[in-house]
């Protein structure tokens, strides 16, 4: 693979291009950017009205032409918080933060031999990581559910850990061989005959190569456990409940409590927006790997 | 410092298919520079590759200073390479990446810093050390992977095309750097390149290699003056080598209406061929006025003429003949343009005779 720098597209264009042309492109500009902010409100209206809501009086809540001005309170969040989320948002951190570090200890490895030190059923060993996506957790549920319940873990956040590393292994395991293609061979043959041993060629060089790839993995399988729902409302209950188990607790017989709602999905959502807006940058550079050697 | 043999060694890649490199029997004396040159896919970097353990040896034997090192690693080979992107680690400064080899054996942080030092003065890159690769000009990478290869000491130093990704100007004076360099070291040295002119200048000798089989081990002369076959003697030198396939006649050969005598141990290694390949270098073309006389002159028509300042290159086909081409070095200065009959002659001592079917040189 070539040293190569990217030249950054021109965004000059030609020296002075005729006046026709310019109008044209900026009448599709704006086209373009019409359709940009109408996608972009309409995927972040309900994120927005989630967190109005959130800070509505529960009567406010529900007028039928909704309020857009209202005195703001934080009842609602002290609702959620007297109704008990600590536990709930401390098993959710704990099933997301063990299990990505699970995932990233065995997938690191993992995705370096089926990338950089292929053998012949390299391939099927790929498909296999892959194939375990395909059979929907629905069909899974009933065996993993009379398994975890013979050991006598259910109810138990460490059952999550176990069950979310696995969850998220084959993607993370596939995501990184794709960065880990990136790195160019001559590295890796210009280490071993420098004399260095596997594990610091990866340490020392490698890994500061993919970092960006594999933070973007790393925030990945932490979106994917935080909001993982299916299992944990099948394996978990008082002990070892999740965000999701949490909101939908809420949901009740006597009908929905729509602003304390909003407040407990709000944070629920929280920490993950966080993540994304703090990351934003590597992710990109994460996202878009090969572009930024 | 060491030889390295190869004997009779080969690659292949995929079982069944031929090999990359096809038993190849080459000697580095002690201390030389010797140069691979090939066409793309002749297996000059798998011959590399070879000795410096990144492909296994699947037959025959590689062997440096002695020791057979079909089974060693790498890193206990005692070999730098450089690579043809240098494959500097982008993590680490300059001074951590010529220090890296030296960290792995184990050496002495005080002996690293000066060793480091000393190649890094030697190369100028004293200013540089604290950079990280990115923050280098291409020039400047090529040397820190010099570098990185020259703080080793090893026996044998490995180079792939280290100057192609260099602009013409600099990789003209790379070239003399690293000979200059390789020759105070006295350190033995295995150069792959395709660029001949590369081989001609840098090599002690040059191998040439074709199709995974070598061709010729020679000296740069020796290789110019007396290629062994047609391939060879296609392959050296630029523009190339002139090369026709031309019936015998009673004498010599025939081109273009004239009779070309050959020499008697040639026209004698030459038996009953009735067709014989002649190679004419384009300088030993003797260009004569139009107006000679028609039986001691070949007559040809310009196709293009390239002015290089110092002299010029002729392309022509024969009046004669319109599909034979032929490639005539001119002086500096030429009065005749595209379209224009020029004559040439060839002169007679410098005949490079092939068999038409093998390529070998006669006698
Ligand atoms: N990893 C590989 N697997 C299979 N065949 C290979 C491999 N590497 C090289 N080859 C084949 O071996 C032959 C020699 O390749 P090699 O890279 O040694 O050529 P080269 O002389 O270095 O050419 P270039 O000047 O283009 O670098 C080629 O036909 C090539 O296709
Ligand atoms: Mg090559």
């Amino acid at each position: 693979m070539a040293v190569t720098t990217s030249t950054p597209p021109d965004t000059q264009g030609p020296a002075a291009p005729p006046e026709p042309r310019r109008q044209k492109r900026s009448a599709a500009n704006v086209w373009l950017g019409v359709i940009a902010w109408v996608v972009g409100i309409a995927f972040f209206f309900p994120v927005f009205w989630m967190v109005l809501t959130s800070f509505k009086q529960e009567t406010d809540a529900y007028t039928t032409t909704p309020k857009i001005i209202f005195e703001p309170t934080l009842e609602q969040y002290e609702g959620v918080f007297s109704a008990g989320v600590g536990p709930y948002l401390a098993n959710s951190l704990i099933a997301t933060v063990f299990s990505t570090l699970l995932v990233l200890l065995l997938g690191i490895p993992a995705a370096f031999a089926v990338s950089l030190r292929p053998v012949k059923k390299t391939q099927d060993v790929l498909f296999f990581f892959i194939s375990t996506k395909m059979l929907p957790v629905v069909a899974v549920i009933v065996p993993i559910y009379v398994v975890v319940n013979q050991i006598g873990m259910l109810d138990n956040i460490w059952t999550l850990v176990v069950l979310y590393t696995g969850m998220n292994l084959p993607i993370a395991v596939w995501m990184m061989r794709s960065f880990f293609l990136e790195v160019p061979g001559e590295l890796l043959e210009q280490a071993s005959i420098d004399g260095a041993p596997l594990w610091r060629t990866l340490r020392e060089i490698v890994l500061p190569i993919i970092s960006p790839g594999i933070f973007a993995t790393a925030l990945i399988c932490v979106i994917f456990a935080w909001n993982e729902f299916f299992f944990a409302v099948n394996l978990t209950a008082a002990n070892a409940g999740t965000m999701p188990v949490f909101l939908v607790g809420f949901i009740t017989s006597e009908g929905l409590y729509w602003a304390q709602l909003s407040a407990a999905a709000t944070l629920a959502a929280l920490p993950v927006i966080l993540a994304g807006w703090v990351a934003q940058n590597k992710l990109v550079q994460g996202l878009s790997f090969g572009a930024v050697k | 410092m060491a030889e390295v043999v190869f004997d009779q060694a080969s690659r292949i890649y995929t079982p069944g298919a031929k090999p990359a490199v096809d038993s190849l029997d080459l000697t580095v004396a002690d201390g030389d520079l010797v140069v691979l040159v090939g066409p793309s896919g002749s297996g000059k970097s798998t011959a590399l590759r070879m000795l410096a353990g990144l492909e296994p040896i699947d037959a025959g034997s590689v062997r440096i200073d002695g020791r057979d090192v079909v089974d060693v690693p790498s890193k206990d080979r005692d070999i730098a390479m450089v690579f043809q992107n240098y494959a500097l680690y982008p993590s680490k400064t300059v001074a951590e990446n010529m220090a890296f080899p030296l960290k792995m054996r184990g050496m002495g942080k005080e002996e690293r810093a000066q060793r480091v030092r000393q190649a890094a003065e030697m190369l100028g890159l004293t200013d540089f050390l604290d950079r990280k690769p990115k923050a280098l000009s291409g020039g400047q990478r090529q040397r820190v992977a010099m570098g990185r290869a020259i703080v080793r000491e090893p026996q044998v130093f490995l180079m792939d095309e280290p100057l192609s990704n260099l602009d013409a100007k600099m990789r003209v004076q790379t070239r003399a750097q690293i000979a200059e360099m390789q020759n105070r070291l006295a350190v033995s040295t295995v150069y792959v390149t395709h660029d001949q002119v590369e081989a001609m200048t840098m090599g002690d000798k040059v191998a040439v290699l074709a199709d995974g089989k070598l061709q010729q081990y020679a000296t740069p002369p020796e290789l110019y003056d007396r290629p062994i076959n047609s391939f060879v003697a296609g392959f050296i030198g630029s523009p190339a080598m002139n090369l026709l396939d031309l019936p015998r006649s009673s004498s010599g050969v025939t081109l273009g209406g004239i009779e070309i005598p050959l020499p008697r141990e040639v026209s004698d290694a030459a038996g009953s061929r009735d067709r014989l390949t002649v190679g004419i270098r384009p300088e030993d073309w003797v260009l004569e006025s139009t107006g000679s006389d028609a039986g001691s002159v070949v007559k040809a028509v310009v196709d293009v003429v390239e002015e290089l300042g110092s002299e010029s290159y002729l392309y022509a086909h024969l009046a004669e003949d319109t599909s034979t081409s032929i490639v005539v070095r001119g002086p500096g200065r030429v009065q005749v343009r595209f379209g224009d009959p020029i004559a040439v002659r060839p002169n007679p001592d410098a005949l490079h005779v092939f068999d038409a079917e093998t390529g070998q040189r006669l006698p």
